[in-house]
């Protein structure tokens, strides 16, 4: 079983000449003074390694090795059973946990070392991810020991509750990249989950997702309004929207709709199963047996994502969180800008925090838990950009699933642990992936217009 | 087209920027635009431009009295305007940058990309301006970024083209290549608007020389008929030395040592290659080179916002290779930064605390916990006297002063400690002939006061008027290392082009 050791092989820090020929495009150099001069690229003709590569490269090994010991101290002391992975409802396959902790550690051994002793490069990041994988797979190997696991159904589970995030990171997505910072986003969530539960009690379903964009914008607007007009700090006015939201729908829980059952009752929507593509093996129901959330979440990333680098709308909305006085200097309305993207974005949230309604049909207090901030997270992980934050989301809600199946399996792990998992996955992929990820430059920065 | 500014006033708080302006730009001529520091040349232009609004008077467009209420009405009556500080967006492509607000688009507004990329492409070419539309504006140098404002500019079909001080940032070379597109415009019939503090290319390029003062026209002139000293006094208002008075200097031993010094950035490029050389007590080291050869990481590495690989920086014997910015000034050292935008200001700060920005946490400002902002405001206010900084008052944020009046903020910060080096970066750019000359002067006493100066300027001028040695960087190495009294402009200028190599001694 030599499937990870391929990366190791590779040539680390090879110069490439094609890097270094990079930051000349553009017509000939206008520094240049000698006949047939390149950009001045450094004197050596050839890329070094710098101290801050060297240093990243140095904890990336410290951080492997950890988990390396994590393996062998935890992971292959279990209580040795064999686990059973269902992929569908008449295949499965299954491990036995303590070789495959002690294969993993050995290999994330091989590749701390490695990483130390070479330096980082570009196959950092794929070596990243396979020993991601192999961790997360030895700790369910470990956690599920002596028991059966259905892998198609935890990667169901993992895209249906990285649904609200991949909604909530949208909608900051829509907001940061015009140059407003939206901490709100827990905010409009919570109050598109009241809306829908109390207008779609007394209507219908659909009309209540309706109403639950509606409020979820003009709360966006009342921020960008805020920021835009008066500007007020933006992490506090998003801070205070949330804190608001909070209160008021946990009062209104509390007095109307406990006090009246009728308007905490929706009809909740169910999965659509696409034809033919459902029946695909393993992706079929993973994929094609969700929500229309799921599928209307999907069409979003790829849609926002297209529009953002392809339209004009993109453009304008990047360039005012870039440098909103070059936009302005070229005609472009900032402000008018902005407004929108935040109404679009309160609207996307809104929809977002019906999801929780259309779930479980009632709204109960503080139902969105806390997911508005990692969707925040997704944000910065996925880098403002919509396919980013997919990924990302996909991450947390696998973190999400998994604790969710765990806690249903009787692991033993205790359920307060399980129940900080998503947050604690938040906190250390913000801390490793978060490091090089490039904000929008004006982002939280007021712009005065003449 | 004709474009008439009538009676023009604007007032801030606390000053009148434009006081009953008049000024006409016609097409197929240059005008050039001089005055001080703050006498309001780039608020009438942003006046002419839409994105300031006059108190009084009126913008006549060919006889007709217009009104903008933004940058977008006065691009439609075809006027264009290269700021002072670039207006591009860095991670857009070129294109990109040029499009922005004019999008040509199609289905659901998707922005056509190569019909952008094509008239780019063509208009680059008519103007002679060699852009590549898909290239990444952050990768490229300051003077291909002026080239993209210009085609901006174009791209709008402007008829009237401001210029902000557009030489400012320029090396000479891409100031020559300036001007011949200025000459390109002009010949294509635009009329061009150019403000600068460098006279000799206001003599050189101009059709027209109308001059500023506090506000108000003090008079235009022929470029024939004038020369730079009458032009300089005409500007400040009373006679103006051009030329750096010094005595010979006296150096004594070494002060700021620096050996060996090797810099790779993150991305692994070596920036500095073994770099050794002194400079001595009362001694001014002036460093030359066409900009992007090292000089940018020098200072970085010598004022701690950078750590070497390898190699030591040392001020009176003592190690200063790894010290923070905040050890470094209190080694009594002072910087001057090249980019006073990023660097060396805090906006939002007012006049008075910029100026103690630095020392604030140390005598006389403050003692213990406690700032003594009176002592602080009264410093403040003795160096904004001496140095002729033009703010309505202390209190005003530094961000509303005018860009040459920043730099003189710094200057005067940082010259005005005790010191044993100071390190300065571009100290004049931007700034006004009459306040060239007391900053020359300035640098020339730190010097016969026994400092150690280093000054790094792409301006060869500057370098030679001020420096007794003249040390040539290219390509991160260091060239030559000359006595100024045994060298002259032309063989500085071989060094700087690579053309030559020092023999070591
Ligand atoms: N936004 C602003 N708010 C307040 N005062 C301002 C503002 N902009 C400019 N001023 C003031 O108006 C006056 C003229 O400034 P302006 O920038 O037009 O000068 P300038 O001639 O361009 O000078 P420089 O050559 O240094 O660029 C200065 O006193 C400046 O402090
Ligand atoms: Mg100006």
């Amino acid at each position: 079983m030599g499937l990870v050791s391929a990366p190791v092989d590779e040539p680390s820090d090879t110069p490439s000449s094609a890097d270094a020929e990079r930051p000349q495009r553009g017509g000939p150099p206008p520094t240049s003074v000698g006949p047939g001069e390149e950009a001045y690229l450094g004197t050596l003709g050839f890329l070094e390694e710098s101290p801050e590569n060297k240093r990243r490269a140095r904890n990336i090994g410290i951080a492997y090795l950890v988990a390396a010991v994590v393996c062998l101290v935890v992971f292959a002391r279990g209580d040795g059973g064999v686990s059973t992975f269902g992929i569908s409802d008449d295949s499965s396959f299954s491990v036995a946990g303590i070789p495959l902790a002690w294969f993993t550690a050995v290999t994330l051994a091989a590749l701390g070392g490695a990483q130390i002793m070479r330096g980082t490069g570009k196959w950092t990041a794929a070596a990243a991810s396979v020993a991601a994988i192999l961790f997360v797979f030895t700790f369910m190997a470990w956690a599920a020991a002596g028991q059966s696991f259905s892998l198609t159904g935890t990667l169901q589970d993992a895209l249906k509750a990285a649904t609200p995030l991949v909604l909530g990171a949208l909608a900051g997505i829509m907001c940061e990249r015009s140059g407003i910072i939206n901490i709100a986003i827990e905010g409009l969530l919570l109050s598109g989950a009241f809306t829908s539960a109390l207008v779609g009690s007394l209507t219908n379903i659909w009309i209540g997702i309706v109403a639950a964009m509606i409020a979820s914008c003009l709360l966006a607007l009342l921020l960008a309004w805020l920021a835009i007009r008066f500007s007020v700090d933006q992490v506090i006015a998003g801070f205070a929207i949330n804190f608001f939201v909070l209160g008021l729908t946990s009062f209104l829980d509390s007095r109307v709709l406990t006090r009246n059952p009728d308007y905490n009752s929706v009809k909740t929507i169910g999965d659509i199963e696409v034809p033919i593509l459902s029946d695909i093996p393993f992706i079929g129901p993973i994929l094609f047996e969700q929500s229309f959330y799921v599928y209307t979440a999907l069409a979003l990333v790829g849609i926002i994502g297209w529009a953002l680098f392809r339209t004009k709308w993109g453009l304008r909305t990047r360039a005012v969180g870039e440098h909103p006085q070059a936009a302005g200097t070229l005609g472009v309305n900032v402000i008018r800008r902005r407004y929108y993207n935040l109404a679009m974005a309160g609207a996307i949230a809104g929809f977002g925090g019906s999801w929780w309604t259309a779930d479980v049909g009632r709204f109960n207090e503080n139902i969105t838990n806390g997911r508005g901030f990692i969707a925040l997270a997704v944000v910065i992980v996925g880098r403002w950009n919509p396919f980013g934050a997919l990924l990302a989301a996909l991450l947390f809600g696998f973190a999400d699933a998994l604790a969710l199946k765990f806690s249903f399996l009787g692991t033993g792990i205790p359920s307060e642990f399980l129940e900080m998992a998503p947050f604690l996955v938040t906190l250390v992929v913000v801390a490793s992936f978060g490091r090089g990820a490039r904000p929008p430059k004006a982002l939280g920065q007021p712009y005065e217009q003449q | 087209m004709e474009l008439e500014l009538r009676g023009i006033t604007k007032r801030f708080p606390g000053v009148v920027a434009n006081d009953d302006v008049n000024l006409t730009v016609r097409t197929g001529e240059v005008l050039a635009l001089v005055g001080e520091n703050g006498a309001g040349k780039s608020t009438l232009m942003n006046i002419m431009y839409g994105l300031y609004h006059a108190d009084e008077g009126e913008i006549v467009v060919d006889g007709t009295p217009q009104t903008f209420a933004s940058p977008g009405d006065a691009i439609a009556a075809g006027i264009g305007m290269v700021h002072q500080h670039f207006m591009l967006v860095p991670v857009f492509t070129v294109a990109e940058n040029v499009v922005l607000g004019v999008e040509p688009t199609g289905f659901l507004g998707r922005i056509e990309r190569d019909e952008a990329h094509r008239q780019v492409a063509e208009i680059s070419a008519q103007y002679g301006l060699d852009l590549d539309p898909e290239a990444l504006v952050e990768t490229l140098p300051v003077g291909i970024q002026q080239r993209i404002e210009i085609l901006k500019v174009l791209f709008r079909n402007a008829e009237i083209v401001v210029f902000d001080e557009p030489t400012a940032v320029l090396t000479p070379q891409e100031i020559e290549e300036f001007f011949n597109i200025v000459d390109a415009l002009k010949a294509a019939g635009k009329g061009i608007v150019f403000i600068t503090h460098k006279l000799k290319e206001a003599l050189r390029i101009a059709d027209r020389i109308s001059v500023l003062r506090r506000g108000k026209t003090v008079g235009s002139a022929d470029p024939k008929e004038i020369n730079e000293v009458q032009l300089a006094e005409m500007m400040v208002g009373r006679p103006v030395q051009l030329v750096v008075e010094k005595e010979h200097a006296e150096p004594g031993p070494a002060t700021l040592s620096v050996d060996d010094l090797h810099v790779v950035t993150p991305e692994g490029r070596s920036v500095l290659d073994h770099i050794s050389f002194d400079v001595r007590a009362g001694e001014i080291v002036g460093v030359a080179g066409v900009q992007g050869n090292g000089q940018t990481e020098l200072v970085e590495a010598l004022t701690g916002l950078r750590d070497p690989v390898s190699g030591t920086v040392t001020i009176d014997g003592s190690d200063i290779t790894t010290a923070t910015p905040r050890e470094v000034h209190d080694a009594r050292i002072a910087h001057i930064p090249e980019d006073r935008q990023r660097s060396g200001l805090v906006g939002a700060f007012s006049v008075a605390e910029n100026m103690v920005l630095t020392s604030y946490a140390s005598e006389p400002f403050s003692s213990g916990f406690l700032m003594n902002w009176s002592k602080a405001r009264e410093v403040a206010a003795e160096l904004v006297e001496q140095y002729d900084v033009r703010t309505p008052s202390i209190d005003t944020p530094a961000s509303n002063l005018s860009g040459g009046n920043q730099q003189k903020v710094i200057v005067a910060r940082e010259l005005s400690r005790e010191l044993r080096a100071v390190i300065a970066s571009q100290p004049t750019r931007g700034v006004d002939v009459g306040s060239i000359e007391y900053i020359h002067a300035q640098i020339v006493k730190a010097r016969d006061e026994g400092v150690a100066v280093l000054v790094v300027s792409t301006e060869l001028d500057e370098v030679m008027a001020l420096a007794d040695r003249v040390v040539v960087m290219y390509r991160g190495r260091i060239v030559a290392n000359l006595r100024r009294d045994e060298t002259d402009h032309s063989e500085v200028g071989l060094f700087m082009a690579g053309a030559k190599e020092q023999q070591p001694a």
